[in-house]
């Protein structure tokens, strides 16, 4: 009776020991479900999700506070994604879903109030006061930040157009024909 | 020489149509009214325009100079005029506009001056160049620059050059043609091609079903490099893809995903070689190729087109059929339809067959998979293109992957068999476009992350240094209202007590309009003595390790420097000492007031 408790003691002595151990060697650094799912979204830090950035949001999903369905430029695709990390429901977007598109500056009307510049959450806009801006196209996100404080209205959106490039092979789609 | 030959796994053998484009010999095509050259037409960077709208061009001369090593350059098919640098439709499934040179011939087929070269004579690397700026790119289809190719790998030495003149395609006899007429460049060019990678042995893989080609090869070959072998394989499409080629000639099999570079074999086309030795002997870059013109036409023949010829004129040669309904560029297998006819000829264009109903009767419809496995026992790659089907139809592309979706050189052998007439191959085309459109987005998306934390980190930094900034600032004033008690430490110990004194009085007896006065003007003399104090205790630090004559010659600068300034005070003491009279005149009235 002695002897078997003090096995288990023992038994449970050692084994708390080996966890307390390995919580201490094997720690990990940040939370590993935020990286994973802010590699899900789609970068553009444009806070339509009402977070201040992707990290944010990412943190809040692994938080459990916020929905996965709150990120309009991830697409349908992210959500199915984040459902499928996540163990969660697919929902439909809170959102409606847009083409991908980038900001174009009308460098006509530019006034070079910087305000734009100031805005963009990835350095994608070149110009100094009272200079012309420009949009570095390659770099925007499309994440419209830049529309709103321009005082001018100079900014606008618009859907990149399909070239050579980003050409893709389309989903095999046949007609159905009314046999004669 | 009896060389036992080896068998690729899979193939099909569908009916080969060539004889219909073999009766005639090579044609020359007329120059167009209007050249389309393309600046992109290989693998790789897209070539910089060098021309520009009004620019004349002499046949031969660069207009697109290669942007990466990967990449090859494009040049001006014959003399004439540039009309402009514009977008036009591509020789692409997409039918969507490409960068074009748009040139106007002048008739006069001005060459620039050609330089031929002997390759003996230059080290490789020179060579290499030379091939990628005379646009040398694989001519059997794929346009991948021929050059980036014949680096011979450092770990393994080069056994096999395999030249591919297999031209598995069905209708296809470009290749079939080149051999017959022009056989002995073809030999030649090889020679180059096996110096660059040091081969040890030369394979010319020929289909039995070109006999005379076969023929003509061997005979150059007898006559000028007798050591080369020149193989008959059997005629079984797809024998003329690089690693069933080389499977069948080395009996060597390429691992996915590997080059057969590392296995000590590289493969090119007869037509590569080809103009791979016109550039280099005849200092020719590449403006043409041949193109065979067949199908539902009156005149099947081979000719040889300018780049850049729009494709409508080209099928005129032919004389298409009344019912010919669509245009194919490629061969049957793995061609596309034209979406547009005035897309120009491009080094990719190996073949245009017209289609007519008859002759490629549509697709019966789509039948569901009944996983019967045709499709793997006929795939050269030994993939399982039923699985991969079905993930690319469920778009679960990182499972096509991981059945290997990229090694699959959508041969159509699949497509082919299927009794179910599932189009495999676009199947996979939508999937591996679609992950290249992935890749894509996920670079771009790290790329947008990685800004956004440097641009958090920079605004951060910035804030920190105002603050550190202000904090400098805020004890610097504290530190000198601290300092008048001491008037040894102050450098203008007479104005410093006008600043604080006043205050001090203000204390006691209302201020006026003259004494606010006289607080800002001692404040600004005290700026102005506290910057010139500053500017003197700051000394230039990039004086030391000067030489000595270095130094004597900033000795001498400053000495005139100090020369000529006290002569300016000197010069405006004058005007100085009123004005400091008058100002001086203030303090002692407002003092007057206080006391």
């Amino acid at each position: 009776m002695i002897s078997a408790l003090a096995i288990m003691a023992l038994g449970a002595v050692v084994l708390g020991a080996a966890l307390g151990y390995a919580s201490i060697r094997f720690r990990v650094e940040g939370d590993p479900l935020v990286e994973k799912i802010e590699a899900i979204l789609p970068q553009t830090q444009c806070g339509q999700c009402g977070y201040p950035g992707c990290k944010p949001y990412a943190a809040a999903i692994s938080a459990g506070e916020a929905d996965i369905n709150l990120c309009p430029p991830g697409g349908m695709d992210g959500v199915r994604k984040l459902a499928d990390l996540l163990g969660r429901e697919v929902k439909p977007l809170e959102a409606e879903e847009k083409p991908k598109q980038i900001a174009i500056i009308d460098e006509q009307t530019c006034i070079g109030c910087t305000l734009c510049i100031q805005a963009c959450p990835v350095d994608a806009i070149v110009g100094a006061a009272k200079q012309m801006h420009t949009i570095i196209e390659p770099l925007c996100t499309g994440c419209e930040l830049c529309v709103k404080p321009c005082p001018v209205e100079c900014i606008s959106m618009q859907p990149i157009a399909e070239n050579i490039d980003n050409w893709k092979w389309k989903y095999p789609v046949f007609e159905i024909k009314r046999a004669a | 020489m009896l060389a036992k030959l080896f068998r690729f796994k899979g193939g099909v053998k569908p009916q080969t149509n060539k004889a219909i484009s073999v009766h005639e010999p090579i044609g020359r095509a007329p120059l167009p009214a209007r050249l389309f050259v393309p600046l992109h037409q290989s693998i790789g960077g897209a070539p910089n325009p060098l021309v520009q709208a009004g620019d004349s061009v002499l046949k031969g001369q660069l207009i697109g100079a290669a942007d990466a090593w990967v990449s090859a350059a494009v040049h001006a098919p014959t003399s004439g005029r540039v009309l402009a640098v514009e977008e036009h439709v591509a020789a692409h499934p997409s039918g969507l506009p490409t960068l074009c040179v748009v040139i106007e011939p002048d008739g006069r087929d001005e060459w620039i001056e050609r330089r031929p070269v002997d390759h003996h004579s230059l080290p490789p690397e020179r060579v290499r160049e030379l091939l990628r700026d005379a646009g040398v790119v694989g001519l059997g289809g794929a346009a991948f620059p021929s050059h980036a190719k014949l680096t011979p790998a450092r770990a393994v030495a080069m056994e096999h050059l395999v030249i591919n003149g297999a031209e598995c395609e069905p209708f296809m006899t470009c290749d079939d043609m080149l051999m017959r007429e022009r056989a002995d460049e073809i030999v030649r060019g090889i020679a180059i091609f096996r110096e660059l990678l040091s081969a040890r042995e030369v394979l010319i893989g020929i289909e039995d079903n070109k006999q005379e080609a076969i023929a003509a090869m061997q005979e150059a070959v007898l006559r000028l490099a007798p050591d080369y072998r020149v193989v008959a394989v059997p005629t079984r499409y797809p024998a003329g893809g690089a690693k069933q080629l080389i499977r069948v000639l080395t009996g060597k099999e390429v691992p996915a995903s590997r080059r057969s570079t590392e296995l000590g074999v590289q493969c090119f086309n007869v037509a590569t070689v080809y103009t791979a030795y016109r550039a280099l002997a005849c200092g020719e870059p590449v403006l043409s190729r041949i193109v065979t013109l067949t199908g539902n036409v009156e005149r099947p023949r081979n000719w040889e087109v300018w780049l850049g010829t729009p494709m409508r004129e080209v099928v005129a040669l032919a004389r298409p059929r009344a019912d010919s309904s669509s245009f194919l560029m490629g061969g049957p297998m793995m061609g596309f339809e034209i979406p547009d006819l005035d897309a120009p000829v491009v080094k990719a264009t190996n073949c245009i067959i017209a289609a007519s109903p008859a002759l490629f009767p549509p697709p019966p419809p789509e039948m569901p998979c009944i996983r019967c496995g045709a499709c793997a026992e006929a795939c050269p790659h030994e993939l399982q293109p039923f699985e991969l089907y079905w993930f690319a139809r469920a778009r679960n592309f990182g499972k096509t992957q991981e059945y290997y979706i990229f090694d699959c050189i959508e041969c159509g052998c699949c497509s082919y068999v299927c009794p179910s007439h599932i189009p495999l191959v676009q199947y996979f085309r939508f999937a591996k476009s679609e992950i290249w459109a992935r890749e894509r987005e996920k670079q771009a998306a790290d790329a947008a992350k990685e800004r956004f934390e440097l641009r958090n980190a920079r605004a951060e930094r910035e804030q920190a240094e105002k603050a550190e900034r202000l904090a400098r600032a805020a004890s610097a004033k504290a530190s000198e209202k601290r300092a008048p008690p001491d008037p040894g430490n102050k450098p203008a110990p007479e104005s410093a007590p006008a600043v604080d004194q006043p205050p001090a009085a203000a204390g006691e007896v209302a201020m006026t309009a003259g004494d606010a006065e006289a607080i800002r003007k001692a404040a600004i003399a005290a700026a102005i003595e506290r910057a010139r104090s500053q500017r003197e205790s700051a000394q230039p630090r990039n004086t030391d390790r000067l030489s000595a004559g270095q130094q004597r010659e900033i000795a001498a600068v400053e000495a005139r420097r100090a020369a000529r300034s006290t002569a300016a005070t000197a010069a405006a003491s004058g005007t100085a000492a009123a004005t400091d009279s008058g100002g001086a005149a203030v303090p002692p009235a407002g003092s007057r007031r206080d006391d």
